[in-house]
């Protein structure tokens, strides 16, 4: 009994002087901090995820009060939490809006050609370099997953030797975009559903050579859009993503389109139709077997 | 008690490593190895605490856990070493910190989040039972602490080197990431305890 006694006494005093210096030490050496932080601190989602680049959220709060970050620079926190601190603070959330990543081709195994055989190391980069890789078409993806394994996010999956960015998981970090020897990948806003998967300026000839899903440059899709939804560079047509008072293409420019080709579609029906050739190309496989 | 002050100095660094020989604070080595500027921060933070905590609770353990007597009842307190132990540390390094702030911005800003992270971390705790459990006298106690930290940030700086390295090398699928510093840090470990034995 005594013991018991004696250990929660020793523990009891030891906590209590603990807590008093501490407390008192915390009065004593207050350091007179922004209570602008503190507030930031308190809306910020806690995550202490490192996203926006910093050393957690504390350290972005400091430099969001400080100006050097707008608040929208957090990757996690929703576009509510991001106005709730603009308003707090009573600065602009910051003009940029949520992006995600894209990669501009849709010439994947079956649909563009391979004019050799690459077997080299199996990585994107290497692949530029050796005679401008195994495709065809020399503005093509290679599929060699080098944005892939670069995604912290796996947001990226290589399908039939194709790239394919999966928006929902994207979070527009922009890890991906330099890591692409072609520079196909593009962050665009996340509402832009709709896109020319095709990057290649050459002419509609020589692409449909080397691949059945280029962008030809009929401009089918121009006309059928509104002002200032496509722009025209030589032969290419793609999707401005500077979005003008006619906003972005919808399913609907898909539609009445009729693109040719089929490479102006939306997120959805591509990886839809990348999915459907991965599971023939298996039951191929499977029959082949047999 | 003689001190040997080879084993206590040379000894925590090489010989019995926390890291690579006792295997005690193995979630530091493998979190904050990825690059040398933290590996170096962190390293520094463990010096500093380790340090402080082992001065600490070898008083704690001297002249509380071993020795009290309140109103003449005297009391094995030893099972509440680790309790102490814990409530000490921590609330020492609250207090560091608080006075860090306000007196050292820059150092405070360099230990940044690493002073409160290690508070309880196993190796801190590691380094105070051992020397609780072989009876050592508050000053070895604290040279203990010191030298083990040095240990520490030795062994997390080579590792955060070789990481770095790690990472622009060609390795195969089934091995990155995690894998390949795991195999690293056991090789690593390996070639610690060639040390063994000197002392």
């Amino acid at each position: 009994m005594n013991t018991i006694l004696i250990a929660a006494l020793v523990c009891g005093v030891i906590a209590l002087v603990s807590g008093l210096v501490i407390g008192v030490a915390s009065k004593l050496f207050a350091v007179p901090s922004d209570p602008r932080v503190d507030l930031v601190i308190g809306l910020l989602p806690g995550a202490n995820c490192g996203g926006c680049g910093k050393a957690g959220c504390a350290d972005f709060a400091k430099s969001v009060v400080a100006g050097e970050n707008p608040p929208n620079k957090c990757p996690v926190s929703s576009a509510e939490q991001i106005s709730a601190i603009a308003h707090a603070l009573g600065i602009e959330a910051g003009s940029s809006f949520k992006q995600v990543a894209v990669v501009l081709c849709g010439g994947d195994l079956n649909q563009a050609r391979q004019h050799t055989l690459y077997n080299g190391v199996y990585d994107c980069v290497s692949a530029a370099m050796v005679a401008g890789g195994p495709k065809s078409c020399s503005y093509g993806c290679f599929g060699m997953g080098s944005c892939a394994r670069s995604c912290p996010f796996g947001a990226i999956e290589i399908i039939n030797n194709l790239a394919v960015v999966h928006p929902e998981v994207c979070v527009g970090c922009g890890t991906c975009v330099a890591t692409c020897p072609r520079h196909l990948i593009k962050l665009v806003p996340a509402e832009a559903k709709v896109h020319i998967f095709c990057s290649s300026p050459l002419k509609g000839p020589e692409k449909k050579k080397v691949c059945s899903v280029p962008c030809l440059g009929c401009r089918k899709c121009v006309k059928a859009g509104a002002e200032g939804q496509f722009t025209v560079e030589g032969v290419k047509v793609s999707v401005n993503y500077d979005t003008g008072e006619n906003g972005l293409p919808g399913e609907d420019v898909v539609a009445a389109a009729g693109c040719p080709t089929g490479c102006l579609m939306t997120v959805a029906k591509h990886l839809e139709t990348e999915y459907a050739e991965l599971a023939e190309a298996k039951k191929e496989t499977e029959n082949g077997r047999k | 008690m003689e001190t040997n002050y080879l084993e206590l100095t040379i000894g925590a660094v090489l010989v019995y490593n926390f890291v690579l020989s006792r295997f005690l604070g193995i979630c530091p080595f493998l979190g904050v190895s990825k690059r040398l500027d933290t590996a170096l921060g962190m390293g520094g933070a463990v010096v500093f605490v380790m340090t402080i905590a082992s001065c600490a609770t070898a008083l704690i353990y001297r002249y509380v856990t071993t020795s009290v007597k309140i109103f003449g009842y005297a009391a094995d307190l030893g099972f509440l070493q680790i309790t102490l132990f814990i409530l000490v540390i921590a609330a020492l390094v609250q207090i560091v910190e608080v006075i860090l702030q306000k007196f050292s911005p820059p150092l405070y800003k360099a230990l940044g989040i690493y002073l409160p992270l290690i508070t309880t971390n196993c190796a801190v705790m590691g380094a105070a039972t051992i020397n609780a459990g072989i009876d050592r006298g508050v000053w070895p106690a604290t040279l203990f602490g010191m030298f083990s930290g040095v240990g520490f940030a030795l062994a997390l700086l080579i590792f955060s080197g070789l990481r770095e390295r790690l990472e622009l090398s060609q390795i195969p699928r089934p091995f990155q990431g995690m894998a390949i510093a795991l195999i690293t840090a056991g090789i690593l470990s390996m070639a610690f305890l060639g040390f063994s034995g000197i002392c």
